[in-house]
């Protein structure tokens, strides 16, 4: 099921301040998409006007083409999992699960083993077969997750939205969810959209990015283009650690000219004018790399599959990854220039082409 | 050793001002014997009492329970003005002297009070009577379950009741089936302070009642007017009656506590 957000607009109540200024976003059917950017970008609040959760002050949302004005008709289309889990604290975890079949109108309501064989089928599907008569007081953090997952799943809505699902998870677990909850997603065949601050899970989970900032989209992309082609700085730092250089852009040689000493020039085909590279600290090669250099190579231990060093500027030092498969031997102490080559050019912090 | 010293202090300090006072009127209750004791009961006058104490007590648990449900909830899903100042005039009953509370009900209600003589001529009575007595108890016993509910109502945030929401439950649906449920203990214990001191109260009520014997007196003004009438084993024995009702009331607060222990308990 298709989610479409057309020019939605929302301030916080009884003030000016913008939470959402103008958001629109689609979201294909089947889709996983991630909603990341810093706290206060409005992604939770985007989120809950999906939702229906808030209302907004203008603006459309629709399922399927289907536009929808109240909480009301969203019911059981739409499954919500809260940040805090929101479990009902007073019910077994099978009547959590429930819940939502309970609350029907008699004529619609299925019948009590017909319920009681969806509890059990979707306690199975989140691998806690044996749960169902526990209290969520006694579940771990993980455990909790799923039961809360089961219960936004108990009246098989097509579209999941998860808000933080992950935030009180420790990081063996949460890897765990997080690649059974894409599993998860491909075989029943959902529409998700997953709030998350952490980038690195999104990245990791989701088919496409949306980086909100200062309650707007600034960019949804794939996680590859959103690598490759960051629309603007901030979200190119976001996405990961990133080194900055100023400089200019010639019009007559096409070179990109550091102001710093040390950073080597590269050929670029963007508009001439002032303008700031941006990249990896794993994409930044020394060149020349030889005893008795300009710059200094400090080495300070490995971390994450990569051997962390920093290359001595005259005005400060700048963080320069190598893969731990590089032999230590081949990387010397010093080189002649850092080669930037790779780097996405900036200018007033929008992404130049 | 301090521990010990601790120890010693708190159950003596307990033993004094807790348990030597209900101890003593036992004690003086069945001076004469159990016989003498249980026949003063069979006073009609006390029976009244009895009974009108039981109907006052359950009309204000009743409106108070509906009313704190209602305001707890107001209070803690809803910001709105003058949310501070509600939240302060809850309190009021509780700090206000309860002959302060009886008063007000006298001047709005009695024979020379601003809506006393258009009330007579209606033919109602409310001071002097029961009404006002129920009046009286409503004012001073409304702040128990409000301020019960408010912290746990407030701490449970409107999370589950948005899940419910979604899930497809309607108001009702999420009031009796979510958030009076998860607030349940709290209300539970809020119900009972509210019988406890329904039960117990003696100010405001006395200054409204007019002290009529088998009319209206509860169990606190009967027991005032047995003793003042050197009526000492009745007075003592309506007074422990009052105080077992009391105490079965603080100990069925207890009760949710220990139940939840020995769910709680793996084995």
């Amino acid at each position: 099921m298709s989610v479409v957000v057309e020019n939605l607009i929302r301030c916080a109540p009884g003030s000016e301040r913008i939470l959402l200024s103008d958001v629109s976003l689609s979201v294909e059917s089947g889709a996983f998409v991630a909603l990341v950017g810093p706290s206060g970008a409005g992604k939770t609040t985007l989120l809950r006007a999906i939702a229906g959760l808030d209302k907004y002050d203008s603006g459309t949302v629709s399922l399927n083409g289907e536009t929808l004005a109240s909480i009301q008709e969203r019911a059981g289309k739409v499954g919500f999992v809260f940040q805090s889990y929101a479990l009902f604290p007073h019910m077994t975890v099978a009547r959590n699960i429930s819940f939502g079949l309970d609350v029907l109108s008699k004529a619609q309501r299925p019948s009590a083993s017909e319920i009681s064989a969806r509890v059990q089928e979707l306690l199975d599907l989140m691998q806690i077969p044996d749960l169902g008569k526990a209290y969520p007081s006694r579940l771990s953090g993980g455990q909790r997750q799923r039961v809360a997952l089961a219960r936004a799943l108990a009246t098989r809505p097509d579209v999941l939205l998860l808000d933080e699902p992950f935030g009180a998870l420790d990081p063996i677990v949460r890897r765990a969810i997080r690649t059974w909850l894409r599993a998860l997603h491909d075989q029943l065949g959902l529409t998700t959209i997953l709030v998350t601050h952490d980038q690195e899970e999104a990245l990791e989970v989701a088919d496409r990015i949306v980086v909100m900032q200062h309650g707007r989209i600034v960019q949804n992309a794939s996680p590859a283009q959103l690598d490759e082609a960051p629309e603007t700085a901030f979200v190119m730092e976001f996405l990961g650690e990133a080194v900055s250089f100023k400089g200019v852009i010639q019009a007559d040689t096409g070179l990109f000219i550091p102001d710093e000493a040390g950073v080597l020039p590269f050929a670029t085909s963007c508009p001439a004018g002032p303008a700031e590279a941006m990249i990896r600290p794993f994409e930044i090669f020394p060149e020349n790399a030889a005893t008795g250099g300009k710059i200094a190579l400090v080495r300070h231990g490995r971390r994450n599959g990569f051997l962390h060093y920093s290359a001595q500027l005259p005005e400060r030092s700048v963080p320069v990854f190598f893969p731990v498969h590089t032999k230590h031997q081949s990387i010397s102490d010093s080189c002649q220039g850092l080669n930037i080559a790779e780097a996405r050019l900036f200018r007033n912090g929008q992404r130049i082409v | 050793m301090t521990r010990f010293f601790l120890w010693c202090a708190t159950w003596g300090l307990i033993g004094l001002v807790l348990l030597m006072p209900p101890a003593v009127i036992l004690a003086e209750a069945l001076s004469h014997g159990i016989m003498p004791a249980l026949k003063t009961l069979q006073d009609p006058d006390g029976i009244a009492a009895i009974e009108l104490t039981l109907e006052v007590t359950v009309v204000a648990v009743v409106l108070n329970t509906i009313f704190g449900i209602l305001a707890a909830w107001l209070l803690t899903r809803f910001r709105f003005p003058g949310r501070g100042l509600l939240l302060v005039l809850v309190e009021l009953p509780l700090s206000i002297s309860p002959v302060v509370s009886g008063l007000v009900w006298l001047l709005l209600f009695g024979a020379q009070g601003w809506w006393g003589s258009a009330l007579d001529r209606m033919g109602i009575q409310i001071a002097f009577a029961v009404p006002g007595i129920i009046l009286a108890t409503l004012f001073v016993t409304l702040p128990y379950v409000v301020r019960t509910l408010i912290p746990l109502m407030e701490q449970q945030g409107r999370d589950a009741e948005e899940a419910a929401t979604l899930a497809g439950a309607g108001f009702w649906q999420i009031l009796f089936r979510v958030t009076l449920p998860g607030a349940r203990v709290a209300l539970f214990s809020g119900v009972l302070m509210t019988t406890a001191r329904a039960m117990g109260e003696f100010g405001a009520v006395s200054v409204v009642s007019g002290h009529i014997p088998g009319l209206t007196e509860t169990m606190p003004l009967h027991i005032e007017s047995l003793y003042n009438g050197y009526q000492t084993v009745a007075a003592f024995t309506m007074a422990a009656l009052l105080a077992f009702m009391s105490m079965t009331v603080v100990f069925l607060r207890s009760l949710p506590d220990f139940m939840n222990r020995t769910r709680e308990d793996p084995s």
